[in-house]
């Protein structure tokens, strides 16, 4: 196996004695030894993303000894992230995330050299900023990005050590290497949105990325020494819950627009591929579609209703139908003590509440996206008069109910 | 045989991991299981009964793409199907899953 270093064996640069004495565990293994170690301080990462895997990422290879790290995100720390993002903490809440991170890293090795970018990867960018790495690690957390950054890895020809995790389950591989396949060759075309009604299957168990952002680690490192047999052409599928681990084989797909046939030039509108709406200059995606849907009265055929006038209804006794359309494991966490049906099921179960087919009914999730998909299935029904309720339990808690948990 | 059955499709197998379904193919094989599970016959084929093009289907630790006789290969009864997951989770927001882009929205 090559080494991902681009800088010829004689040129790599020289440890000083406090580095030597630091990486002594390194030095004294055949595999690393002087001259790996000097490779791993040659060496340039790139970490999209500084969350649940970018952070056992960023902080293993910090302390292995990666002379250079650069951090990709544009988002800042809130405490909800501290369940799993060990690279931030209580006293960086707040803070941008390429700061907080850095102020970590520099914590742990003050050798690395943090190279900070504060934006979203974009096809604008990506080409840009790839080119000065060596390898990429991809720990972002949707479809679009992981396009983005596989086609961009395959265009600048840097290796992706790539992980992702759903709930329980991790994924990872080494794509985009000359010989081996890339995402594309696995993935052809993203899943349509909203194609399973359950989205409400969301998290992620803390340890979870820390477990597969290792093993990007991993990886990582094995390309830069150039040992061992890094995860090319194969897919490691982690179950945390059953604690297996299974290889499958990946083939470069002969065919494939970007690492086959190399149709794809150029970067392209990730959004669009994906089947999702463009993002807006307001912020990211999900805060530009969480405002288009607050600020119109009507959605796609929905009114709106503001959590002001849900509780003047209630204080007024007014005739209503509130339905909570999360699922049964939210109901605990906070509640307005309304009947809940879980968007998921509410299609076969619109029997239990027909009697309000023509009553007011104001449908409400955590935030106001799956009772906006409710709402629409109750109205396709022939209940006749469905209102959403604008940002959910989360929007009462903020506004109504102070003493409510947000989660 | 087995069916692995990934976590954001275990809402259509009561919450099963592992499926056992009879079947001399790959096709029969999933015939009986979407049979068993009508609801997972959505998620894993298009209208005109293909496989949907994001599932990755794997007999043993082989892509069914790259198998010469594909659905038609047979299969005995130690032979093990995964399902692989698109999953695209990993930094701040809620996980994405095969299932929607709307997750980030919760």
């Amino acid at each position: 196996m090559p080494t991902a270093i681009e800088e010829e064996v004689q040129q790599l640069p020289k440890l000083s004695n406090e580095e030597i004495a630091r990486y002594s565990r390194h030095l004294i293994l055949p595999e690393v030894g002087m001259e790996g170690q000097q490779k791993l301080k040659a060496a340039k990462v790139l970490c999209v993303g500084t969350g649940g895997l970018g952070a056992p990422l960023a902080l293993y290879l910090t302390a292995a000894g990666v002379g250079t790290i650069g951090l990709i995100d544009f988002d800042v720390v809130d405490e909800s992230n501290l369940q799993r993002q060990i690279i931030h903490s209580q006293s960086t809440v707040g803070m941008l995330k390429v700061d907080s991170a850095e102020r970590m890293l520099k914590g742990l090795n003050k050798n690395v050299k943090v190279v900070k970018h504060n934006t979203m990867l974009t096809s604008a960018n990506a080409l840009e900023i790839f080119k000065d790495y060596d390898v990429i690690a991809d720990g972002t957390d949707n479809f679009q990005t992981r396009y983005l950054v596989n086609d961009a890895c395959v265009l600048t020809g840097k290796p992706n050590a790539y992980g992702s995790i759903f709930r329980f389950e991790g994924q990872a591989s080494v794509f985009a290497t000359e010989e081996g396949p890339c995402y594309r060759c696995l993935y052809p075309e993203p899943p349509p949105p909203g194609l399973v009604p359950s989205c409400a299957e969301g998290g992620v168990l803390g340890i979870l990325p820390g477990l597969v952002g290792v093993i990007q680690a991993t990886e990582v490192i094995k390309l830069i020494l150039g040992i061992g047999e890094p995860l090319v052409g194969r897919l490691l599928l982690v179950d945390a819950l059953g604690m297996n681990f299974r290889t499958l084989k990946l083939r470069k797909n002969p065919n494939c627009p970007a690492c086959g046939t190399h149709e794809i030039k150029e970067l392209i509108d990730y959004d669009q591929f994906c089947g999702i709406e463009k993002p807006t200059s307001v912020g990211p995606l999900e805060v530009s579609r969480d405002k288009a849907v607050a600020d119109a009265a009507v959605v796609d055929g929905i009114p709106q209703i503001s959590v002001e006038e849900l509780k003047k209804k209630l204080d007024a006794k007014a005739d209503i139908f509130v339905l909570d359309v999360r699922e049964p494991h939210e109901y605990p966490i906070a509640n307005l003590g309304a009947p809940l049906i879980p968007v998921g099921t509410i299609e076969s179960r619109i029997g239990e509440i027909a009697g309000h087919k023509n009553d007011e009914v104001i449908v409400h999730c955590r935030s106001g996206a799956r009772s906006q998909k409710a709402a629409l299935a109750l109205k396709a029904a022939g209940f006749t008069n469905v209102h959403n309720l604008t940002g959910g339990i989360l929007a009462w808690a903020e506004k109504i109910d102070p003493s409510m948990p947000k989660y | 045989m087995n069916i692995h059955i990934p976590t954001p499709l275990r809402t259509y197998t009561a919450g099963a991991e592992t499926v056992s379904v009879p079947g001399a193919t790959v096709a029969e094989v999933f015939s009986n299981l979407t049979t068993e599970y009508p609801e997972l016959k959505q998620q894993l084929f298009s209208n005109d009964g293909k496989l949907r093009s994001f599932v990755n289907v794997y007999l043993n630790d082989e892509d069914l793409r790259y198998l010469p006789e594909k659905e038609a290969t047979t299969v005995a009864q130690a032979d093990e199907l995964t399902i692989i997951p698109s999953i695209a989770g990993g930094a701040d927001r809620m996980a994405e899953c095969v299932c929607c882009s709307c997750c980030s929205l919760l």
